[in-house]
């Protein structure tokens, strides 16, 4: 059984052109946005059901989410690690993988550029930086690797083990910086050494907003252009929408299972990189943030397709962003947001059911009436 | 000149400067007394029955003052979402007293958001502030440890068993001091108690606190305390397997009133109003602020219905005692649980000394391991 989240792309023949071609392309946006809609109404429902006006609610969350310089800035700022979470789910989502534990990369990330960083204690930051990451990158590749491995050469359900491996990994995390790495010094906060200030990731300049947002972006680009532009991403398309058929064409789909998981692992861990040099400093319990479940509905939300995360991603960071205004104005509780993350995945997951449906999205059916 | 021109300029004048006189000061009293916005920022829900719990009463009296409006935020994570929790504050709400309360909000969150604002004061709770840190920054953190001495003079008289218990979060200095004041409070009473520990390895998950409760009351364990950020599952369970029930953070005892003996909370309802009314008055904070008992930095919820009248009067007696000053919970001759000496004869370590904050041990009797 392979369940299948892959966008129309696959289905589009060849190139497309006029209107039949903006057709086609709509409803890949149309439907994402109705549902987004259809998730805020019932939203809205929900306040006018509890005694609250929406209006408020969503002049307060466009106000503290992107409403001032501040607000944008703090809504990227909480996007950077989300961006990148979401490509953990996204990347393996398009061989028909669903994996669910990005949050274990990030942790394990963050532990590997923490203990990288303090080993390199007095190394020039052009050196070490590039290492640190680079061992953040394959401590989460290989964990998430792993779970790719499971997969093919055991059988071994991804979801399940993804999420497993996520405590696990978390558990590894407490576990190393409780003990073997952690820096004698942070007493009561468990914590590995801190990295020298010329290992901090500073700011994009004029921006309160650390490096961590571009390479969020540019990594969403360069997954865009392997799974849209090169013949992996066309081979690993064809195997997330019938793995027999590319078996039988030949693709090798348990290196591209392998690959594709790997990849997605070490962009969480790239998250967790910057967590640690940008963020915190040390790698500590601070690192299991939330931002791999998070990632999760980003990447549904944006239907696996590595462009769309990013406006997905700084949206529902801004809903984030908004949860503390919104807390202190209108009294409601913390989950308020969540409850809205929540309408909004349920709205999506059943906009899928409804891809094909419409006639308007196909051109070749205009003229059988 | 007429009387009436003089009548008039006077009466011009003498209003004019009347209004003068009577509107300058408003004005004046206006804008220093504009009110004082003052945010505070949790790390879970504010009524946990704990940690947060304590801050969000002390954020309740600050609430009831004269000339303040209070911000909350709850659930905020020690991540970059307290950073920008502040800073919204500070933007939307135009705050400029804040309280970060959670010990993990301090380094690097406030250490960063602190330069960017100098005009905002941000207390934080724990000992953390130290000379060279932005002094728009300032620490406070109380001795509660001696309020688990207290508890744990109550545990000493109400266990049947000798055996009394212990749920921690983590074996950090803070949480190993509270454990090694119960059981010394509790052997003042009698030398031959032990506290049976089990650490969760988390400050907030319920289900292993309730597994460590059950397995400390199957030990045999019949008065259990707790450090953990909401120790309501602790209370709850304890009291179910009929263990009597001593306090931590806040009262509980509405959650066990038969079981519950007392209580060693943080009286932040004291401490924060205190540092805003200075604040309000236009003083300055000392940006490193401690107390004990006697300083109204902690307090003791009201002794149960099942504390006997000689658990009283000890109970009593070493509150006396505590509050003169000086006392030492943890004093030789003292040797921890491996065997090695902690305190020689007629040493000891009061309350404040900093000694303390670097404890790794657990004393002799109690029973579990720091790793």
């Amino acid at each position: 059984m392979s369940l299948s989240f892959t966008s129309e792309s696959t289905a589009s023949a060849g190139p497309s052109f006029g209107l039949a071609g903006l057709a086609r392309r709509a409803e890949a946006v149309v439907l994402p946005l109705g549902a987004l809609m259809a998730g805020f109404a019932v939203f809205s429902l929900f306040l006018l059901l509890q005694g609250n006006s929406p209006t408020d609610f969503f002049a307060l969350v466009y106000r503290a989410g992107f409403g001032t310089a501040f607000s944008w800035e703090n809504t990227l700022s909480r996007a950077a690690p989300l961006l990148l979470a979401a490509l953990c789910v996204a990347l393996p989502a398009r061989l028909g993988l669903v994996v669910i534990g990005g949050e274990g990369a990030i942790v394990l990330g963050g532990v590997a550029a923490g203990f990288a960083g303090a080993m390199l204690f007095g190394t020039p930051a052009i050196i070490a930086l590039p290492v640190m990451l680079l061992c953040a990158m394959l401590a989460g590749g290989l964990w998430i690797g792993a779970v790719g491995a499971l997969r093919h050469y055991r059988g071994v359900n991804e979801t399940i083990a993804s999420l497993l491996m996520a405590y696990i990994a978390i558990a590894l995390m407490n576990h190393l910086v409780e003990g073997p790495l952690r820096d004698p010094a942070s007493l009561n906060k468990p914590s590995t050494a801190p990295l020298e200030d010329a290992l901090r990731v500073g700011n994009i300049p004029g921006w309160d907003v650390h490096w961590g947002l571009a390479f969020g972006i540019i990594a969403c680009v360069l997954a865009w252009v392997l799974i849209d532009k090169t013949t992996w991403g066309f081979a690993a398309r064809i195997a997330g929408g019938n793995v027999r058929a590319a078996q039988v064409q030949g693709l090798p789909v348990g290196r591209l299972i392998l690959g594709f998981t790997a990849l997605g692992g070490a962009f969480g861990g790239m998250a967790g990189f910057f967590e640690v040099t940008a963020v915190h400093g040390s790698a500590n319990a601070s690192l299991a943030g939330g931002y791999g479940y998070t990632g999760i509905l980003i990447a549904f939300l944006a239907r696996h397709n590595p462009l769309a995360i990013v406006p997905v991603a700084i949206l529902l960071a801004g809903f984030e962003a908004s949860s503390g205004l919104v807390q202190r104005r209108m009294d409601l509780p913390d989950a308020t947001v969540l409850v809205l993350q929540g309408f909004v995945f349920m709205a999506i997951l059943m906009s899928e059911t409804l891809y094909g449906r419409f006639k308007v999205f196909a051109p070749e059916r205009w003229r059988s009436t | 000149m007429s009387f009436s021109s003089l009548s008039r300029r006077g009466f011009l004048k003498g209003t004019a400067a009347i209004a003068g006189a009577a509107t300058i000061p408003q004005l004046g009293y206006a804008a220093s007394h504009a009110p004082l916005s003052v945010g505070f920022i949790y790390v879970g829900p504010k009524d946990d029955f704990g940690y947060n719990q304590a801050h969000a009463e002390g954020a309740a009296a600050v609430k009831a003052m004269e000339g303040v409006v209070v911000v909350e935020e709850e659930n905020v994570a020690e991540t970059i979402d307290v950073q920008k929790s502040m800073e919204s504050m500070i933007n939307f709400d135009e705050a400029r007293l804040l309280f970060p309360t959670s010990f993990g909000y301090f380094d690097p969150h406030v250490l960063k958001v602190a330069p960017k604002h100098p005009d905002v004061r941000f207390q934080h709770a724990a000992g953390l502030w130290t000379d060279g840190m932005p002094t728009n920054a300032g620490s406070y953190f109380g001795y509660i440890g001696m309020g688990q001495y207290l508890n744990g003079i109550a545990a000493g008289h109400a266990t049947k068993t000798k055996k009394i218990g212990f749920v921690a979060a983590k074996p950090i200095p803070q949480v190993l001091l509270n454990i090694n004041s119960f059981l010394l409070g509790a052997r003042q009473v009698d030398p031959e108690i032990t506290c049976q520990v089990i650490f969760t390895g988390e400050w907030s998950l319920a289900v292993k606190e309730a597994e460590a409760t059950n397995a400390l009351a199957d030990a045999g364990c019949d008065v259990i305390t707790c450090h953990v950020d909401g120790p309501k599952v602790v209370m709850e369970t304890a009291a179910g397997r009929d263990c009597f029930v001593c306090g931590y953070h806040a009262n509980q005892s509405p959650l066990a009133p038969e079981k519950y003996l007392t209580g060693a909370e943080w009286n932040w309802a004291g401490v924060y109003s205190g540092m805003v009314q200075t604040v309000l008055d236009g003083g300055s904070i000392d940006n490193f602020v401690r107390g004990g008992l006697a300083d109204g930095f902690i307090k003791m919820s009201p002794l149960g219905p099942a504390v006997s009248d000689a658990a009283r009067a000890q109970f009593e007696a070493t509150k006396a005692e505590i509050m003169a000053g000086g006392f030492a919970a943890i004093k030789g001759p003292l040797k921890d649980n491996a065997g090695n000496v902690i305190a020689a004869d007629g040493e000891g370590f009061a309350e404040d000394d900093i000694a303390l904050e670097s404890m790794d041990y657990l004393v002799e009797g109690v029973i579990g391991s720091t790793s």
